[in-house]
């Protein structure tokens, strides 16, 4: 038997930098009112959206990540260069084949980084973090690209007054790089598959390959609908809110941190009513600073919680060194909970 | 001990009142929960998941959807409790 030579990376690793790009077009709910039978104050009632960015032809997957993993490289104070991997979470490229990561490591300017895409809906940002923190301290790359992007105006049923106003597209990332003293905490992460019907696409795309397609349910017009995604509300607001709320307290205690020493809360941005609720399970003290981001920008899945922090710290709500819980959740059902310190 | 309607249709009363802020004095049997009581779908879950820890029985969620009125709630925990 051969002594095969180990590697050995960062004793530790930290977010070293945030960036984000929403798309230039605005939406409030007028407009999606125009296609479906409700009002401004219910959707802020039940969602507290008030308006979201919708993305314009040019406003690619891979345009939108582009532009946030710039801002995050430059708030990193490294080079494209420097970048030792590139992973994106997504759930709205269109293309199966190849990941969008590879275009995107590209277009950026890196030295051949691998790059790929995972799929872990809105818990997608928490799944690639944790890569990523794995990657920086086993010594296969100095800094990570963490990129979680959404173009999810692709993916919304119109017509469906449940799901309609929900969605916003945009894109958040982060660089991961190293560190001597822990910055990330241990990851609580699952998935229950038990529970795969409760989010999920409304009809696979194979489906498209049969000729027959008058199975499919129409649109008002008469036309095959789109795939969108779909989700049965009150069961996954029972699953975010106290099932969830369990996960982000055993990512305080795994991090040896309690809730009087955080600074700031950064859900994934589902829905205002699940992070108020999860605020309340939680019993967080006063002083924590909850991201509320959903309200100007809809749920962006696997975007939300880099984009919240960015803004968050764009604003002066929160600031370089504060200690942060960030939870994603969503379709698998899949989850994942960490502390950070804010880059 | 298991409880009884009015046991359950007080503390639903409590619930209500401490999730949607209403009266537990308008939290009576033939109330809607939507239509009279100001709770909506997602209220609705906290209710429920309130009164499961407070009655110990489980309400799943294809049987909330059933639960239209306080006086259904009430039937249902008193139906199901330990």
């Amino acid at each position: 038997m051969s002594k095969i030579k180990a590697r050995k990376g960062a004793p530790y690793a930290r977010i070293l930098g945030v960036g984000g790009y929403r798309p230039v077009r605005v939406v409030p709910n007028e407009v999606i009112l125009e296609k479906i039978d409700s009002s401004d104050e219910w959707i802020r009632s039940r969602s507290g959206i008030e308006t979201r960015h919708w993305a314009n032809d040019e406003e690619t997957v891979a345009a939108m990540a582009i532009e946030a993993s710039g801002k995050a490289i430059a708030d990193a104070g490294v080079t494209a260069e420097q970048i030792g991997a590139v992973v994106v979470s997504t759930v709205s490229h269109f293309s199966q084949t190849p990941a969008i990561a590879t275009e995107i490591a590209d277009k950026l300017g890196t030295d051949k980084a691998p790059a790929f895409d995972i799929s872990a809906g809105c818990a997608g940002f928490g799944y690639g973090l944790t890569l990523a923190k794995g990657m920086v301290v086993e010594g296969s790359a100095e800094y990570v690209l963490v990129i979680g992007v959404e173009r999810l105006s692709d993916l919304t049923d119109l017509e469906d007054r449940a799901t309609a106003f929900l969605f916003g597209d945009g894109a958040g990332a982060v660089v991961v790089g190293p560190s001597d003293e822990p910055h990330i905490g241990p990851t609580v992460w699952g998935s229950e598959g038990d529970k795969n019907e409760t989010i999920k696409q409304t009809i696979p795309w194979n489906t498209f390959r049969i000729g027959d397609l008058s199975h499919l349910p129409l649109d008002s017009e008469g036309n095959v609908k789109f795939p969108a995604i779909t989700q049965e509300g009150q069961a996954v607001f029972r699953w975010a809110v106290f099932e969830m709320a369990k996960v982000a307290q055993q990512a305080l205690e795994a991090s040896g941190i309690t809730a009087d020493d955080l600074d700031v809360f950064i859900p994934h941005q589902a829905n205002v009513r699940i992070i108020d609720s999860m605020v309340k399970t939680l019993k967080l003290p006063e002083h924590v600073t909850v991201a509320r981001d959903i309200r100007t920008t809809g749920n962006t899945s696997a975007a939300s919680i880099p984009l919240a922090m960015e803004r968050l710290l764009a604003t002066g709500e929160a600031k370089s060194g504060d200690t942060a819980l960030i939870i994603g959740f969503g379709a698998g059902l899949v989850f994942a909970a960490t502390v950070v310190t804010l880059p | 001990m298991a409880a009884t309607q009015k046991e359950i249709v007080d503390g639903l009363a409590e619930i209500v009142n401490e999730i949607a802020g209403i009266p537990t004095e308008d939290v009576e049997l033939d109330k809607s929960f939507t239509d009279d009581l100001d709770v909506d779908s997602l209220s609705m879950v906290e209710v429920v998941v309130a009164a499961e820890e407070r009655f110990s029985v489980k309400i799943p969620d294809d049987d909330v959807k059933n639960l239209k009125t306080v006086g259904d709630a009430a039937e249902y925990i008193l139906k199901h409790q330990d």
